[in-house]
């Protein structure tokens, strides 16, 4: 068995023979030619069955991968009929008398070396652009029919690279995954096999030609591909595969369908998250969206403290992937159990009632104000939220949100974009919950945490594994300082979800439902059960189910 | 000739897809279109050039347009440009 590493873009197993796919070289001479006018009507005519192509690939994508995905080959076909480039071609075939061929590699070559050189990261990814329709054109001149290099059985293909308009022309009744020695993956190439849920892997270096026609499993779990695998190894990743069938067999019975039950409510069902790494995970799941953006990542991630422009990228990232859906960031939490060095907080006794979250924000204006000027410029990729942590008292919510409003002014003035945003308060204390009906007053919603309200109500350190026989995960009290948030929340017109892990506890949805909770909040595998679950329920039965309440 | 400034407010400046629709607006008329930001200059008529120039939220654009139609040209691609960037 051999074992090759490189990048998953999707977590999945993918399980069958080797197929070794090879685009055809392109030998391109640059010999002259007599008939120039022949020669012009041969480029246009490539020309014009490149932009019907890249038509037919958009509508392809458009069933297969989405709009949003199927975008880039609407911008091809548009740079397709550039004036600029069609007459650099005409140019050299005429005045030089080259081959069509020639002509279009060459003039392709140039424009794509422009968008190469140019000060900026999406301009450089449009010399892809480029390549790939140059090489569209190139297939229609030279007759390559790329349809009989994926053989006839279902298999992994193996190869140097492939471009999106590869991938979406490739049969994906035959596509089990692929593998490839270039490659990224942000290119449009991962982000399409991405929607159309094809385990791949890109930046394998150790993929090779002598792979053709042997049996190998590629892991999207551990990022890699086994070659000829061992008899276990296959027993163990065709369960997972199995497993992975089931989630997604429960995928195509919910995606789409509301949240509802079957007396006719509906509730949010969003995901948590603790960065851009988790995106693929909501979207796999059919998150409605994220009700818990953790965003220690950053901070927890950097020797020194992030800037406002690093924030900002990934904050932007996260909203643009997932937009429309909304996203609701909680701003810093770190301290307590979270701290990182060049913060230089104090050791504490008593960490978890110690200088964390907002006590810290509140305190370091500076380094606060980097947070939110990063969150509000990010805020107009996407639908955001933005959640204060760890509140306790109403000053500390409208201390929040002045210098929330303070930053925005600053923006605005500035002349940068600020989208619209609703503003939240995390309950995660008894004092907020028991103040919930003053908070409400001031915030959009509410979202309960509540690992940390069962053990600050409860006096229960959740890392004291001796603990055990006094923690009950079910508590009353806690279950009604939720009752009484959600009521208080309901009363101001303050919508209220649950972040916490109880959210996730199937024989606690129905206590939930029946409290009026708006949105459950869960990390992202619960998704599926519960939105199955919620579906399942009818809250007209039994009117007494109402847990310990 | 007719000549406007425009002020670019989209956070992803004048990028590829919008781009190839005021390249359509544009074409939608005999006159020429020519865009000016900093100490570059394009044809509004030519998408590759048009996105070389790698517009940015914030940049401010001269439009020139000339022609039998300019009145009409300016207007369309001015309001393309307010309802788009």
């Amino acid at each position: 068995m051999q074992v090759a590493t490189g990048k998953s873009i999707l977590n999945g197993i993918a399980i069958g023979k080797i197929k070794v796919y090879r685009a055809p070289r392109l030998v391109i001479s640059d010999a002259m030619v007599n008939d120039v006018e022949a020669e012009l009507a041969r480029f246009e005519s490539a020309r014009e069955k490149a932009v019907a192509q890249q038509s037919a690939l958009y509508d392809k994508a458009l069933v297969e991968a989405g709009e949003e995905n199927a975008a880039v080959f609407e911008i091809h076909g548009m740079m397709l009929e550039d004036d600029d480039l069609i007459d650099a071609i005409c140019e050299i075939i005429q005045k030089q008398q080259k081959n069509a061929e020639y002509a279009v590699k060459t003039a392709c070559d140039n424009q794509a070396r422009v968008f190469a050189e140019m000060d900026d990261p999406y301009m450089n990814a449009r010399s892809a652009d480029i390549d790939d329709i140059g090489r569209s054109m190139l297939d229609f001149l030279m007759g390559n029919d790329l349809s009989s290099l994926q053989g006839s059985e279902p298999s992994i293909l193996v190869a140097e690279d492939l471009a999106p308009s590869e991938t979406v022309r490739l049969d994906k009744s035959l596509l089990l995954g692929f593998v490839t020695r270039e490659g990224s993956t942000n290119s449009h190439t991962a982000i399409l096999a991405r929607s159309m849920n094809i385990p791949a892997l890109v930046q394998c270096g150790e993929a090779s030609a002598d792979w053709d026609g042997k049996t190998a499993i590629i892991d999207g779990y551990n990022s890699c591909i086994y070659i000829e695998p061992t008899e276990d190894l296959m027993a163990s990743l065709k369960k997972r595969r199995e497993e992975d069938q089931a989630k997604t067999a429960l995928l195509q019975e919910l995606k789409g369908k509301d949240n509802t039950t079957i007396d006719g409510k509906t509730v949010k069902v969003y995901a948590n998250i603790g960065g851009p790494s988790d995106i693929g995970a909501v979207q796999q799941n059919d998150a409605g969206g994220v009700g818990l953006f953790r965003t220690e990542f950053v901070y927890l991630n950097s020797k020194e403290s992030p800037t406002e422009e690093q924030q900002f990228q990934a904050y932007r990232h996260v909203l643009e992937s997932l937009a429309p859906k909304q996203v609701i960031v909680r701003t810093c939490d770190i301290g307590a159990d979270k701290t990182v060095d060049y913060m230089k907080l104090d050791a504490e006794e008593n960490p978890a009632l110690g200088y964390r979250a907002i006590r810290i924000c509140l305190t370091r204006k500076e380094f606060f104000r980097t947070q939110l000027r990063a969150l509000l410029r990010a805020s107009a990729y996407g639908n955001m939220g933005i959640m204060f942590p760890m509140i306790i008292s109403v000053r500390e919510l409208r201390e929040a949100k002045e210098i929330l409003e303070e930053c925005r002014q600053e923006l605005l003035g500035e002349g940068v974009k600020v989208g619209e945003y609703e503003i939240g308060t995390m309950i995660e204390t008894p004092a907020a919950a028991i103040l919930a009906d003053e908070l409400a007053e001031e915030c959009d919603f509410f979202s309960i945490g509540t690992n940390d309200l069962t053990q600050y109500t409860c006096a229960i350190d959740r890392q004291n594994a001796k603990l055990e026989p006094f923690s009950d995960t079910h508590h009353p009290a806690v279950l009604r300082l939720i009752q009484m948030t959600i009521e208080a929340g309901h009363r101001h017109g303050t919508w209220v979800g649950i972040c916490g892990e109880l959210g996730a506890d199937l024989s606690l949805t129905e206590t939930f439902l029946r409290m009026g909770v708006d949105e459950l909040s869960v990390n992202p595998k619960s998704v599926l059960p519960l939105r199955k679950t919620i579906r399942g329920i009818n809250l007209k039965n039994d009117p007494c189910g109402c847990g310990g309440s | 000739m007719r000549e406007f400034n425009f002020t670019v407010s989209d956070p992803d400046g004048i990028h590829a897809r919008p781009a190839g629709l005021l390249v359509k607006a544009a074409k939608a008329f005999e006159s020429t279109v020519t865009v000016f930001a900093g100490d570059k200059n394009a044809d509004m008529k030519k998408l590759l050039a048009l996105m070389a120039l790698a517009i940015k939220q914030g940049q401010t654009i001269t439009v020139k347009v000339e022609g039998a139609d300019e009145d009409a040209a300016a207007e369309a691609v001015e309001k393309f440009l307010k309802d788009t960037f």
